[in-house]
């Protein structure tokens, strides 16, 4: 537990202290968001009829482009392999790591969302929906990203590749996050949505770790 | 009893065989330095001790914790040298008192509160030694620990690795320069670079 | 070296089975062909082409088996290191993602003229398009690195991460459709019984031509096992003639790495 918190802090550290990187993805987040009126049409129907959509695929792509923070950088300094010999078991380092990713990714878009919602004219009844979703969607990509982000330490253009592999991944999350958002907006229940979700997160929480830990411990082999 | 052998280790890095069939035995208090040419796989030896890299063939005896240096200096450039040793310290269990020590060891005291990006390679170089203090293992196994050090600090590393074997620990090193290793073992990785197994094999018989 | 001796026993018997899979797999297709294309009754409402669906179904089933046999190599591969394991999910990689190709656009040719578009959010086609990029993924990653030999271990992870989403992606795919489509464009096939659950389960192929009876006609249902046969067959033969190719680049390495022959073989 101290190892797991000690990795935490410094990787949330490491993060806070690079908070314009931080800040790039958020601005992805918005602004990507904003084309949208201009790709379909300012019409205030058609924009909340997509807006619950567009801000989860969003979020999911904007979780994916910030996965190269997981353990890049570990990796071009030697701190990855450090971590990998540490008497720590390396899934625990790599929950914890996820962990922090979550809280300076996951959690901002969170934050940020309602405002996409505004833009996008998300009826009122689906804001409660949406970030309940989202809390219990976005730690789930941050764990499968975790297993993209170690497979594809030392490849060839490593950042699309991990596109490649994470995002047919991500579908599952997408389709309760969205439906549920759906779901509530045309008068039904989403219960059964995040309970979905929250098994999903569930089954993550122990198995991603470990299967990223597979890649990042054949990663370090350099 | 701290011990670290090998035997019959094959060495396989991507396409090519590094090395092959190469063995040592070290008791506490022994030292290993490796020397060779560029290529011939020091490194990946010290990586295949470390456990970072599985041996394609043979096996490597390991008796106690071993603490391993690599080229790189993983120091943060947000970090300062004291967040930096506190990590490792939280990591390995160590304590405030050893990074006390350590900073102290390797005269780093004044830039505890100095963040990484600030630090000359040399003094990055210090803070890695420091790192392996920290971590209290047995057996050390430093690539190239010298890099970028000036004398002074060379110095000071050839007292830490002295005292170190003295308290009963191994050091493994490998190092482009002179570096005091009193009755130190030497493997030179070129006798083992492939196909040379099978020449040793002929001149025995 | 042990490592490299292994698979050799298993490619001599996969090359003696070579001969034998193809002169079983030519009159297999041959008769299927047959069959499907002059002894079988166009379909009632599909009219010819139903007759897709003799190549449709069985790539779809190989498709799907060939990433089973992919993940199951890859597993093994993690599990015990066998090369042989890694070998086969490198060999059935490309053409289980062949056969998937071939299965979508079958499928889209059919449904041109049955839904009237080339493409629906159907789950299953779904289903076989995320399949698709899965295979996509796989082989993305196995090729992306500068020594082929360090794309195998991450390449094996993926699979495995991958048959563990697979029935998660299935759901969730059939979940939405569930949602999305409850007046879909199969109201018309389905004969006006526009039931969600009905409609999710029956747009595929087979499942319509099996439509007006309760199951498929005899007459369909011999080209269709012909050609079952002859598909199975040929997916063996390309996975042998696969596997060939990767164990002869792996010795090549091997020998590029520096093992030569001992000195009495030379």
């Amino acid at each position: 537990m101290t190892a797991f918190l000690a990795v935490l802090t410094r990787d949330l550290r490491l993060a806070l202290r690079q908070s314009a990187d931080l800040a790039l993805v958020l601005g992805f987040f918005v602004i990507a968001a904003s084309l949208f009126p201009f790709g379909v049409g300012p019409s205030p129907e058609i924009l909340a009829r997509i807006a619950p959509g567009v801000i989860w695929v969003l979020a999911l792509l904007a979780v994916m482009l910030s996965l190269d923070r997981l353990f890049q950088q570990d990796l071009a300094d030697g701190s990855l392999e450090q971590l990998a010999l540490a008497p720590v078991p390396l899934s625990i380092t790599i929950l914890a790591k996820v962990a922090a990713h979550w809280l300076t990714t996951g959690l901002p878009l969170i934050a940020v969302a309602p405002v996409i919602g505004i833009l996008l004219n998300l009826p009122p009844d689906g804001y409660v929906t949406l970030l309940v979703g989202l809390a219990l969607g976005t730690p789930t990509l941050s764990l499968i990203g975790a297993v993209g982000a170690g497979l594809t330490l030392g490849a060839r253009r490593a950042g699309l590749l991990i596109a490649l592999l994470v995002l047919p991944l991500y579908i599952p999350i997408l389709i309760f996050g969205v439906t549920a958002v759906d779901a509530v907006l045309t008068g039904f229940d989403a219960r059964a949505h995040f309970l979905y979700l929250a098994a999903i997160l569930a089954a993550a929480i122990p198995l991603a770790p470990l299967a990223a830990a597979a890649a990042v411990r054949h990663g370090v082999e350099g | 009893m701290t011990r670290l052998a090998a035997s019959h280790l094959t060495c396989l890095r991507g396409a090519r065989l590094v090395f092959e069939d190469l063995g040592f035995d070290l008791a506490g208090g022994g030292a290993l330095l490796l020397t060779g040419p560029n290529g011939s796989g020091k490194s990946s030896l010290m990586r295949v001790l470390a456990g970072l890299l599985e041996p394609f063939d043979g096996s490597v005896d390991l008796d106690g914790t071993a603490a391993y240096i690599g080229h790189h200096d993983p120091v943060k450039p947000t970090l300062t040298v004291r967040e930096s040793l506190d990590f490792w310290a939280a990591l390995y269990g160590a304590d405030a008192s050893d990074v006390d020590a350590a900073l102290d060891q390797l005269a780093l005291t004044d830039l505890a509160p100095i963040q990484g990006r600030l630090l000359s390679s040399g003094q990055r170089r210090r803070l890695t030694l420091g790192r392996l203090l920290v971590q209290g293992a047995e057996i050390w196994l430093m690539d190239e620990p010298t890099v970028g050090l000036d004398t002074a600090a060379v110095k000071r590393v050839e007292s830490l690795v002295a005292a170190h074997r003295a308290a009963g620990g191994i050091v493994v090193l490998s190092t482009h320069i002179e570096f005091a290793l009193p009755g130190a073992q030497t493997l030179d990785l070129g006798d083992f670079a492939p196909g040379r197994a099978v020449d040793r094999a002929g001149e025995a018989a | 070296m042990h490592r490299f001796a292994n698979p050799s026993r298993f490619m001599r018997v996969a090359d003696a089975l070579l001969p034998w899979m193809i002169a079983l797999c030519l009159p297999l297709f041959a008769a299927g062909l047959y069959y499907g294309l002059y002894q079988s009754p166009a379909d009632f409402q599909q009219s010819e082409t139903v007759r897709v669906m003799y190549i449709h179904v069985p790539t779809a089933f190989l498709a799907q088996a060939a990433y089973v046999v992919m993940a199951l190599g890859s597993a093994s591969f993690l599990i015990w290191k066998h090369p042989l394991g890694d070998l086969i999910a490198r060999s059935a990689a490309p053409v289980g993602a062949v056969f998937c190709f071939v299965c979508l656009v079958t499928g889209s040719l059919w449904g041109k003229p049955t839904w009237g578009t080339y493409w629906v959010w159907d789950a299953r086609l779904t289903s076989m398009l995320i399949l698709q990029f899965l295979f996509f993924g796989y082989l993305a990653l196995a090729n992306a690195f500068d020594d082929p030999a360090r794309g195998d271990k991450p390449a094996a992870i993926l699979a495995v991460v991958g048959i563990v989403n697979i029935p998660i992606i299935k759901f969730s795919v059939y979940f939405f459709n569930t949602l999305h489509q409850q007046s879909t464009l199969f109201g018309d096939l389905m004969g006006g019984s526009g039931d969600a659950a009905k409609s999710v389960n029956q747009p595929d192929i087979a499942a319509a031509a099996a439509e007006q009876g309760s199951a498929l006609a005899p007459e369909m249902l011999l080209p269709l096992m012909l050609m079952f046969g002859a598909f199975s067959l040929f997916f063996l033969i390309l996975l042998v003639l696969r596997l060939r190719g990767e164990w002869a680049s792996v010795r090549l390495r091997a020998l590029r790495a520096g093992f030569r022959p001992a000195p009495e073989e030379v």
